[in-house]
């Protein structure tokens, strides 16, 4: 006879992680530790300004006050043993020549761990029509497609070229959104952030193809701090992209990133990442603490800031891209789709802030558990005395598979405009036996069945990604609660 | 009986759900272009023992055997038991929101192609071929497109079920209450589907608590189950005797040993 639901379930939540290995390449790394005199290393190697050490430094006084203050954020709904913040390396890239003028310069070791991710960067896969930077530890890597992109005044590289190349822009807008004192993870970002990719799209130009970051964490007890910062001038488009992993190794490594973007009047910015760094083991032991600050500013009038997020990585994830909606008119979305499973567990969601008239904001949040993992939403939409003819509408769905996972929905609503209308729906969901036995009974396997109905319960979310990513976060969705029956 | 194999043979089946003994020895033998009639009261083990045939894996079956097309179907999974043939219109059809109707009908039709040998259907494919079976039982294309079941009257669901028993073209389709809850009109559909699937290879297994659905799909075969064991057996005339006579009768004689 069949196995009960929950025993396929318990051994489908037991998932296997792919991206696991591990590059030998030899590294400049940091010894462990973290002062002034290690933010004023990373400064000088990468060749920095001095107005960027200064920012680096508040930064660093800010989250060392925040650390004496013992105000490292503890309100999410997860848990974990304190991080020793002595006990981290701080930098660590691979060691190459300094300044790449073609591919044929980047490590072979290096193009090859990226091959194996399916990520290309040689430039032959122009069909695919999408730009990326390889960011590998601490430094990016290698950037495709940058003269195309140049063509049309469109700046994509690496944050530290970026400083180099256009340091007025930078300046202009770097913390802008996501200030050195912003919070606890963010001030530390702030002084010790190493690398990440910048894009600067041009007034009225409709960026002719996907831009893309791809994270990879390879060096042991290394914490990756990478800066992304994307400004839309007036009237432009782009659509952003984001993927990360990880070796698999027994200790939790920290990656504590900050994204921001800035859409000026009429400007678009999507952007979408599938977030799969080493979740740990079916025990919970290693995998990535993803504590990450991502927020946009509509800062124009009719601007869009659309984040759409596949996450089924990390042991834990602390993540709300936000949207400050000070543009009257503007437009910011959330989707999100979570996955949790082992011991994996995540409190992530949005915080929609009207600030302009007539802004509207959309929030769809789905989130899976499975195993013992536990998830949260946690959502914030505020609405401004300003925000005069505001919309807000949340749903967040959970879905559980099995009896020992659990998923929370923490909604704050702050409505300080009478004219505005904010709409908020909820609901929890099982994967029923009967579902599952329907579906066997029309002649699909429980692991089809399964990855339909989650994929069916996603397809919202879903639709939102580009194709290509679509693909590849249905099949991650499938992945992660692939088991080994049969 | 004759000397062919008999699709389905059941032989002294017990079955339990959630520890209670429903199904106490019960012995049913269909074979292949035969449909058969299951009647009896609420409670006398109808649902059991399609969802014995069809392998719910909350059913235990305790002692006894069933054998399907010569072999043992009870070491079967259920999706094993679907594509050799064995088809359960449910009595609750289950919603699955974001799965489009579309998608999960051709998802089974190529489960049971592949076990078959046959290619799989592409999308443009499956869609003719669909078409063709949604107007033997009137079946609004606009709900194929929708998610499987999500929103659908109950008139619909039941509907959707017999849409996919036409696309699949099961060896044994088992109806479990199809009829229940329908009006006049959706009762004829429903028979327009059974009766299509009548062949010299199939059999259909309608499991009914009503006489009114035999006017329109006339069996060779009624059986009336009661207390988890069929106490009678004859042709279409027993169905028009129980709407007379009622399941009261029924009763003493479930209990004479």
């Amino acid at each position: 006879m069949a196995e009960s639901s929950d025993a396929m379930l318990g051994r489908l939540a037991e998932r296997e992680y792919e991206h696991g290995f591990v590059t030998d390449i030899d590294a400049d790394s940091l010894p462990p530790g973290l002062d002034e005199n290690t933010v004023r290393v990373i400064s000088a190697k990468k060749n920095e300004p001095e107005w960027l050490l200064e920012w680096r430094l508040k930064g660093l006084k800010r989250f060392f006050e925040l650390l004496d203050e013992g105000t490292e954020p503890t309100w999410a709904k997860v848990d974990y043993p304190k991080i020793d913040f002595q006990d981290i390396v701080y930098y660590s890239a691979p060691k190459q020549t300094p300044t790449l003028d073609s591919l044929d310069q980047v490590d072979p070791e290096l193009l090859a761990t990226y091959e194996k991710l399916g990520i290309s960067l040689t430039e032959q896969k122009r069909l695919h029509g999408i730009a990326v930077d390889a960011v590998f530890d601490s430094v990016s890597v290698a950037t495709t497609f940058k003269d195309e992109l140049e063509k049309q005044g469109i700046i994509f590289c690496s944050f530290s070229e970026a400083v180099q190349r256009c340091p007025e822009l930078v300046r202009k807008y770097l913390g802008s959104v996501v200030s050195q004192s912003d919070n606890f993870y963010a001030a530390l970002n702030a002084a010790v952030f190493t690398d990440g990719s910048f894009a600067y799209i041009p007034k009225g130009t409709h960026c002719p193809m996907e831009l893309s970051t791809y994270f990879r964490i390879n060096a042991a007890n290394t914490g990756q701090f990478e800066r992304t910062l994307l400004v839309a001038d007036e009237g432009s488009y782009v659509s952003y992209l984001e993927g990360c992993t990880a070796p698999m190794r027994d200790e939790n490594q920290l990656h504590a990133a900050v994204v921001e973007l800035v859409a000026l009047d009429d400007a678009e910015i999507k952007y979408s990442t599938v977030q799969n760094w080493y979740p740990g083991d079916k025990n919970g032991v290693g995998g990535i603490y993803n504590f990450v600050t991502k927020r946009g500013s509509c800062r124009g009038a009719r601007s869009k800031i659309s984040w759409t997020q596949v996450e089924t990585g990390s042991a834990i994830t602390w993540k709300y891209p936000s949207c400050l909606l000070q543009g009257d008119d503007s437009v910011g979305e959330f989707y999100s789709v979570a996955m949790t499973t082992n011991r994996q567990q995540a409190d992530t969601g949005t915080k929609m802030i009207h600030i302009g008239k007539n802004t509207k904001s959309t929030i769809i949040s789905k989130g899976i558990s499975a195993g013992n993992a536990e998830q949260s939403y946690r959502g914030l939409v505020r609405i401004q005395p300003s925000a005069t003819g505001a919309r807000n509408y949340s749903q967040c769905d959970s879905l559980l598979l099995g009896d020992k996972c659990g998923a929370h929905t923490f909604p704050y609503l702050e409505v300080k405009n009478s004219s505005s209308t904010v709409e908020h729906e909820a609901t929890t969901s099982t994967i029923g036996e009967d579902q599952l036995f329907y579906c066997r009974q029309r002649g699909l396997s429980e692991e089809d069945a399964i990855s339909m109905i989650v994929n069916g319960f996603c397809k919202e979310v879903l639709r939102e990604l580009p194709m290509e990513f679509a693909v590849e976060a249905q099949a991650l969705l499938g992945l992660s609660l692939e088991g080994s029956v049969g | 009986m004759g000397s062919a194999t008999p699709l389905l043979e059941i032989r002294d089946l017990h079955a339990s759900a959630g520890g209670v003994e429903i199904i106490k020895g019960l012995n049913l033998t269909v074979n292949p272009g035969e449909v058969h009639a299951i009647m009896g009261p609420n409670g006398s083990g109808k649902s059991t023992l399609a969802n014995v045939l069809s392998g719910r894996p909350s059913v235990e079956v305790t002692a006894g055997s069933v054998r399907y097309q010569g072999s043992d179907l009870l070491a079967l999974t259920p999706e094993q038991r679907a594509v050799e043939g064995v088809f359960l219109a449910s009595q609750y059809p289950v919603e699955i929101p974001g799965v489009a109707n579309s998608y999960f009908m051709k998802a089974a039709l190529n489960a049971a192609r592949k076990q078959r040998g046959e290619d799989p259907l592409d999308g443009m494919d499956f869609l003719a071929f669909a078409r063709e079976k949604m107007k033997l039982v009137e079946f609004d294309e606009k709900l194929l497109h929708r998610s499987l079941n999500e929103g659908f009257s109950g008139g619909e669901k039941k509907r959707n079920e017999i849409l996919q028993m036409a696309i699949l073209e099961p060896k044994l389709a088992i109806l479990d209450e199809t009829d229940s809850g329908l009006d006049i009109d959706a009762l004829r559909i429903v028979a327009n589907g059974v009766s299509s699937l009548r062949s010299p290879e199939r059999a259909t297994i309608m499991i009914t608590h009503y006489q009114r659905l035999l006017d329109y799909v006339v069996p060779d075969l009624v059986h009336v189950l009661a207390d988890g064991r069929i106490v009678t057996s004859g042709g279409a005339e027993l169905a028009h005797e129980l709407e007379q006579k009622g399941y009261a009768w029924l009763q003493s004689e479930a209990a004479a040993p």
